[in-house]
C-alpha cells in the first residue's frame, strides 16, 4: 500500500481502495483477430502497473505477418458482413456495446486505472462514462448517415487502421472504433504499449455483445506494429492520436496511397484568466485544466496566461489550493494526482521541468509525499515564464505548469496563438462579449469559456496547425469514416 | 508607298500588347528574378512573355497573403459574398474579351470559349451565395450533457496554396479552385496553368478593379514543377490545393507538406465541379463551450 | 473601515460589492461536487460524526413550540444518546426568542451561562423568519432575547433592502442589532448574520452579502432561516467559506460559518466538513466557528455512531425523538 499524502489531522481520508478483485485477469493476452484471441508472432512484452512498478499480464506482440491477418480479417468482414448490414443494424450492435460497458463499467474502470496510473475517480467517473456515451451516441447515427449533412449516399471507405495513445487508452478506442462501426467500416486498432489491459478487456464485451467476427480487431504491439499497420496497403482510412512528430511521420507514409488521414496530436493549450474572470473558479480550471489525468492530456491548459494585474492573487491561490491535491495509489478513492504512465514519461517530463528551471523560470513544487515504487511527479508551477523559454513552447505531457503575464485582451490572444499547436484553449472572465471575441479570434478547435477539459460524444474535438487535422465527436465526427460521390452541385448549366 | 497616311483607310489596326505579369498584394509586379517565358498558342503562335515567377516571388505572395487574412476572415459572410457577386458582374461585363483570350490561347472555337465564360461566371455566382450560408450547413450547435452552450463552427483555413488545372479550361479551372478557397475567408497564392496562364493574368485585373481587397487572391505564373515545392514546404502556409498536379511529383508535394502538418487537397481530373465539399474541406472547425446558469 | 475608506457611504459599500469577483455556479457546483467524493477512513469517521455533533445549534422554530417541547429539545441536547454516555453534547440549542428563557431553565446546569463550557442558548430575532418589520420593532425582538440570557442572536438580514440595492440600510441594520447584542456588563451576544442564500437566488449575491455581513461586524454567516427552500446547500457554503478565507488572509480576522436547513444525513454532513477543512482548514471545525443548524442530522449521526459501536446497522426506535 503506497502511502497517500496527508494534509489534514484529523480527517484522515481513507485509503478506500478499489479492489482489483473486481477484475478477472489473465496472465498472458493474445490478440483479438477475427473475433478469437490469437497467438501473437512478434516478441511478447509485460504491462505493468505504473504506480507499483509490478507486471499485471503479459502481453502479445503483432509482426507484420500477425497485421497482415488482422487486416485481412477486417477486409473479409466488411466485404461479407458489415458492408451488408443496414445501418439499424450496426447500430444495434453499438448500442450492446454501450449497454456492456455500462454493465462493466466498474471493472473497466478500475482496470484502467491499474494499468494506466490514473486516479479511479477520474476513469470511474469520466473515462468509462464517456466511452459507453460515446458509442451511445454513434449507435444511432448508423441508420441516419444521409443526413448528417456530408452528401447524399455517404459511404463508407472500407477498413480503418487506427493507433492510439496511452493517455485515455479505452476512451480513445471509443473515440476511434464507434464512428468508424456507425459508418460502416471494419476497424483493426493498435492500443498503445503501455496501456493494452482495457483494450483486451474490451475484445472480451465484443465478443458478449455478439459483433461479428473481424468487424474489430485489437492487436497489441509497439511502434512497429503501429507502423505496419499504418502502411498496410488494404487500409482505406488511417486514424492516429499520439505524438506530434509521429503524426507527421504518418503523413508522409500515406502520402499518394489514396488513404485518408486523420490525426490528433499535440496541444501547448493557452488557459487565459482575465481580471474579470471568475476567480475561485478560475483557479479550479487551472488545476483541472493541467493536473487532471497528471497533465497527460494533448489539450491540457499547460500555459497560464493571467492578465498581470491579478497575476500575484492567482498564483497564490493556485499554490493553496494546490496543496490540498492528494498523490498516490491510483485506485484509492481520494487519489487527485496519479502515477506517470512510464518511467520514459516520467524522465521526459523531469528533462523539461529541469530545463525550466535553468533557463530562468520561478520553480514550486506542491507538498506530496512522494512513494517508492513507481512514477510520481509532484505538481508543479513555474512562474515568470517568458514566451521564448522552451517550456512554454514545448510539450511536457506532465503536471507541470507554466505562467505567463498578459496586459490587454489583443496581448493574450496574440501570446495564446503563438504556437505551432492550435489544439485547444480556455478563456475565463465575466463578460460575455469579451469571451466571444476572444473566441472568435483564437487559433484552436475547441475552446472552453469558464470551464475546461470537458468532453462529450456530441461535440466535436481536434486541432487546428500543427494539432493535427479531423475531428473526433459530433456530426463531424462522422465525415473522416465517410466519402460521397455526390457532394457536388449540379453541372452549373447543364439539366439535372 | 511615300506619303501621309489616309487614317479613313481599312488597315489593320497595330495593336498595344498586353504585358502579362505577377498578382500579388493587388499589384502587378513583374517577378523579382526578372524572368519571363513565352505563351504560345495552341498553334505555337507567339502570344505573350509571361513572368516566370521565383521562390521569392512565392515568398512574397505568401506574405501578402497572410497580411490580408485577418481583415478578409474577419469581414462578414455578406460582405465576402458582395464581393464574389461583383467579381461575377465584372467578369459578366468583360465576357468578350475572355472569349477571346481563351480562343486564342487554348485554340478552342469562339462557341466552347463562350460556353467555359458563361460557365466560369455562374460558377462564381453560385459560389458567392455561399459565403454567408455554408456556417449554418457545416456548423451546428452540440447537445451537450451538461450546463453548456456549445457551438461548432466552420473557419477559415488561413493561407491556402493553389496548383491550378494545368491542362483543359484555363479559365474555368481557375475560378473553380479560388472561389471556394475564399468565399470563406481563406487568402490564396494559386499558380496558374503553365502553358495558359492569360485567363489568370486577365481574371486578377478583374480581381484588382473589384472590391476584392488586395493580397487575398495572389496569382503566380510560371512553373509549378519549380514553385510547388516552396509553397508545399512553407511553415506559413496552412493548406496546399493539389488540384492541377497530377503530373507534378505530387506525391512529393504531399510528403513536404507533412513536415508542418498542412491539410492537403489531392489532384482532381481538370477543374473541379462546384461543390460544398470543397468549401468545406478548407476550413477548421471550432468548437466552443461556455457554461451556463441563472444564479 | 480602512477596507473602503474611513467614511463608509452606501455609494462606497456598494462600489466594494459589485467590484468582487463574480461567481460561475457550473464551476462552483463541480468543485462542490468533488469535494463530496472523499471518503473517510473509519477512525476519523468516529471523530468526525463527534465533532459534527459538537458543532450542532440543535433546533426547534416553530409557531407550536411550548415550553414543554423545548424542554424536550433540551433534554436531548444535554443527553443525545441516553444508550451511550459517551456521547457528545450538542454545541447549542436554537429557539424562538420567548423561547428563551424557558431554555435557559430546562438546561440548568448544563448552560453555558457565559462559560466555554456548556451548552449555549441560541436565539432567532429581528422577526425571523422574513425580517418585515421595523428596525426598532427589530431590535426590542432582540433586546428581549438577550436580556433573557441569549448567549448567541441569530438574526435575519433585510433581504428586501438587499435586492433593492439599498446595501446601505442592511448594513446599518445589522450594526444596529450588533449593538443591541450588548448585555448591561459590556459583553456581547455572539452575532449570526443569516443570510437567506434561497431568497438571494444568485450566488454573486451570496458572496456579495457575506462580505457586506462580515464589514457590518457579524461574527458568523449563516445560510438561512431553514423556513425557505432551498436552504444550505453545499456550494453555498463552499462560497461563504471562501469569502471567510479571503476575510481571513486579507485580516486576519476568523469570522465563523453556519449551514442551516436540509442537511438530514451524516453522508451530507461529513460532506461539510471535508469542504470546511480543505478551503479554510481544520481549524474551523470548532463550535466557535461552524455550526451545523439543525434537527433532524443528530438521530442520523447516532444511528452511524451506534453501528460503529455494534458493528451492525441501527434504527429509529433506537434514537430518541425530541
Amino acid at each position: 500500500m503506497t502511502e497517500v499524502a496527508k494534509t489534514t489531522r484529523f480527517l484522515d481520508y481513507a485509503p478506500a481502495p478499489e479492489s482489483t478483485s473486481i477484475l478477472h485477469l489473465q496472465k498472458s493476452y493474445g490478440l483479438f483477430i477475427d473475433g478469437a484471441f490469437v497467438k501473437g508472432h512478434g516478441k511478447s512484452f509485460q504491462t505493468i502497473s505504473p504506480s507499483t512498478e509490478k507486471t499485471i499480464a503479459e502481453i502479445a506482440n503483432a509482426n507484420a505477418k500477425d497485421v497482415d491477418t488482422a487486416v485481412a480479417a477486417a477486409r473479409r468482414a466488411y466485404d461479407r458482413t458489415w458492408s451488408k448490414l443496414s445501418g439499424a443494424d450496426r447500430g444495434k450492435y453499438l448500442f450492446r456495446i454501450a449497454r456492456l460497458v455500462q454493465e462493466r463499467a466498474r471493472e473497466l474502470a478500475v482496470a484502467e486505472s491499474l494499468d494506466n496510473g490514473k486516479p479511479i475517480k477520474e476513469s470511474r467517473d469520466v473515462d468509462v462514462p464517456l466511452v459507453a456515451a460515446w458509442f451511445f451516441y454513434y449507435a444511432g447515427w448508423a441508420d441516419k448517415l444521409d443526413y448528417a449533412g456530408l452528401g447524399p449516399n455517404p459511404r463508407a471507405l472500407g477498413v480503418a487502421a487506427q493507433v492510439i495513445p496511452w493517455n485515455f487508452p479505452l476512451l480513445m478506442l471509443a473515440w476511434k472504433v464507434a464512428p468508424a462501426l456507425a459508418a460502416g467500416n471494419t476497424v483493426v486498432i493498435k492500443p498503445a504499449e503501455t496501456t493494452p489491459l482495457s483494450a483486451l478487456i474490451f475484445a472480451e464485451i465484443l465478443q458478449q455483445a455478439e459483433l461479428p467476427d473481424g468487424v474489430v480487431n485489437i492487436i497489441t504491439g509497439a511502434g512497429d506494429t503501429g507502423e505496419a499497420l499504418v502502411n498496410h496497403p488494404d487500409v482505406n482510412k488511417v486514424a492516429f492520436t499520439g505524438s506530434t512528430a509521429v503524426g507527421r511521420a504518418i503523413a508522409k507514409s500515406v502520402a499518394g496511397t489514396g488513404k485518408k488521414v486523420t490525426l490528433e496530436l499535440g496541444g501547448k493549450a493557452a488557459n487565459i484568466v482575465f481580471d474579470d474572470a471568475p476567480i475561485d473558479q478560475a483557479v479550479e480550471g487551472i488545476v483541472n485544466g493541467i493536473f487532471f489525468n497528471q497533465g497527460h492530456v494533448c489539450c491540457a491548459g499547460s500555459r497560464l496566461l493571467v492578465q498581470e494585474s491579478i497575476h500575484d492573487e492567482v498564483v497564490d491561490r493556485l499554490k493553496t489550493r494546490l496543496s490540498t491535491l492528494r498523490l498516490g495509489d491510483p485506485l484509492d478513492k481520494n487519489t487527485d494526482i496519479g502515477a506517470i504512465n512510464s518511467r520514459e514519461q516520467l524522465e521526459r517530463i523531469r528533462e523539461l521541468s529541469d530545463i525550466g528551471e535553468k533557463e530562468g523560470a520561478d520553480r514550486w513544487t506542491a507538498p506530496c509525499v512522494i512513494p517508492d515504487k513507481g512514477f510520481w511527479f509532484a505538481p508543479t508551477i513555474f512562474d515568470n515564464v517568458s514566451t521564448s523559454s522552451t517550456i512554454a513552447r514545448e510539450e511536457v505531457f506532465g503536471p507541470v505548469l507554466s505562467v505567463l503575464t498578459f496586459r490587454t485582451p489583443a496581448e493574450a490572444i496574440a501570446k495564446a496563438n503563438n504556437t505551432p499547436y492550435g489544439l485547444s484553449a480556455g478563456i475565463w472572465s465575466d463578460k460575455g462579449s469579451k469571451i466571444l471575441a476572444v473566441a472568435d479570434q483564437l487559433r484552436a478547435g475547441v475552446i472552453w469559456a469558464n470551464t475546461f477539459n470537458r468532453f462529450d460524444p456530441a461535440s466535436p474535438f481536434g486541432g487546428y496547425k500543427e494539432s493535427g487535422y479531423g475531428r473526433e465527436g459530433g456530426r463531424h465526427g462522422l465525415a473522416a469514416y465517410l466519402e460521397s460521390a455526390g457532394w457536388s452541385a449540379p453541372a452549373i448549366g447543364q439539366k439535372k | 508607298m511615300v506619303g501621309p497616311r489616309d487614317w479613313t483607310e481599312e488597315v489593320t489596326r497595330l495593336a498595344v500588347p498586353k504585358t502579362y505579369k505577377l498578382y500579388i498584394g493587388g499589384k502587378f509586379p513583374r517577378s523579382e528574378s526578372g524572368r519571363t517565358y513565352e505563351v504560345l498558342s495552341k498553334k505555337g503562335a507567339f502570344l505573350a512573355n509571361a513572368s516566370l515567377a521565383s521562390r521569392k516571388d512565392a515568398r512574397d505572395a505568401v506574405v501578402a497573403a497572410r497580411a490580408a487574412l485577418a481583415g478578409w476572415s474577419g469581414a462578414t459572410g455578406y460582405n465576402r459574398g458582395q464581393v464574389l457577386y461583383r467579381i461575377a458582374e465584372l467578369l459578366e461585363g468583360r465576357r468578350d474579351q475572355f472569349v477571346e483570350e481563351l480562343v486564342s490561347s487554348e485554340g478552342v472555337t469562339k462557341a466552347a470559349a463562350t460556353k467555359q465564360v458563361d460557365t466560369a461566371i455562374d460558377a462564381w455566382v453560385w459560389y458567392a451565395g455561399w459565403a454567408d450560408k455554408y456556417v449554418q450547413v457545416a456548423g451546428n450547435g452540440n447537445p451537450v450533457s451538461g450546463p453548456y452552450f456549445n457551438l461548432s463552427t466552420p473557419e477559415a483555413t488561413g493561407v491556402v496554396a493553389i496548383i491550378a488545372p494545368q491542362e483543359g479550361e484555363s479559365l474555368l479551372g481557375l475560378v473553380a479552385v479560388v472561389a471556394p478557397a475564399i468565399l470563406t475567408g481563406n487568402t490564396v497564392v494559386v499558380v496558374a496553368s503553365e502553358a495558359s496562364p492569360l485567363a489568370a493574368i486577365s481574371l486578377s485585373e478583374v480581381l484588382a478593379t473589384s472590391d476584392v481587397p488586395g493580397g487575398v487572391v495572389n496569382i503566380l505564373t510560371g512553373s509549378p514543377k519549380e514553385i510547388a515545392p516552396w509553397l508545399a514546404g512553407h511553415a506559413d502556409v496552412n493548406a496546399i490545393d493539389l488540384a492541377g498536379a497530377e503530373n507534378l511529383d505530387w506525391v512529393d508535394l504531399q510528403v513536404i507538406a507533412a513536415d508542418t502538418l498542412k491539410r492537403v487537397l489531392p489532384p482532381t481530373a481538370g477543374a473541379p465541379a462546384p461543390s460544398l465539399e470543397r468549401i468545406v474541406a478548407l476550413t477548421e472547425t471550432k468548437t466552443v463551450w461556455h457554461t451556463k446558469s441563472l444564479i | 473601515m480602512g477596507l473602503i475608506g474611513t467614511d463608509l457611504t452606501e455609494k462606497s459599500l456598494r462600489l466594494h460589492l459589485e467590484g468582487l469577483p463574480g461567481v460561475d455556479a457550473v464551476g462552483l457546483e463541480q468543485r462542490a461536487a468533488g469535494l463530496g467524493t472523499r471518503s473517510i477512513k473509519t477512525t476519523s469517521k468516529a471523530w468526525a460524526l463527534d465533532t459534527i455533533i459538537k458543532l450542532i445549534d440543535l433546533t426547534t422554530l416553530e409557531g407550536a413550540d411550548t415550553p414543554g417541547k423545548v424542554r424536550s429539545l433540551v433534554a436531548k441536547a444535554v443527553n443525545p444518546d441516553p444508550s451511550d454516555p459517551s456521547t457528545p453534547r450538542v454545541a447549542a440549542v436554537c429557539v424562538y426568542g420567548d423561547m428563551v428563557p424557558a431554555a435557559v431553565d430546562a438546561l440548568g446546569s448544563s448552560w453555558s451561562n457565559g462559560k466555554d463550557d456548556g451548552i449555549n442558548v441560541a436565539a432567532v430575532a429581528t422577526a425571523f423568519p422574513s425580517g418585515r418589520a421595523s428596525l426598532p420593532v427589530k431590535l426590542a425582538d432582540t433586546a428581549d432575547a438577550v436580556a433573557n440570557g441569549a448567549d448567541e442572536i441569530d438574526m435575519v438580514i433585510d433581504r428586501g433592502a438587499f435586492l433593492s440595492g439599498r446595501y446601505g440600510l442592511v448594513f446599518d441594520q445589522i450594526v444596529a442589532v450588533k449593538e443591541a447584542c450588548r448585555r448591561e456588563d459590556g459583553t456581547y451576544a455572539h452575532l449570526k448574520v443569516i443570510l437567506e442564500t434561497g431568497e438571494l437566488n444568485t450566488y454573486d449575491n451570496v458572496r456579495k452579502a457575506s462580505w457586506l455581513a462580515i464589514l457590518a461586524g457579524g461574527d458568523f454567516i449563516k445560510t438561512s432561516t431553514g423556513k425557505v427552500a432551498p436552504a444550505a446547500t453545499l456550494p453555498v457554503t463552499l462560497l461563504m467559506l471562501e469569502v471567510v478565507r479571503d476575510w481571513h488572509k486579507l485580516t486576519g480576522e476568523k469570522i465563523g460559518v453556519k449551514p442551516a436547513g436540509g442537511i438530514r444525513s451524516s453522508k451530507d454532513a461529513i460532506k461539510y466538513l471535508v469542504t470546511v477543512a480543505e478551503t479554510v482548514g481544520e481549524e474551523w471545525l470548532q463550535p466557535h466557528l461552524f455550526r451545523f443548524g439543525a434537527s433532524s442530522l443528530l438521530n442520523d449521526v447516532l444511528l452511524q455512531r451506534q453501528k460503529l459501536t455494534t458493528g451492525r446497522y441501527s434504527g429509529p426506535d433506537y434514537v430518541t425523538i425530541d
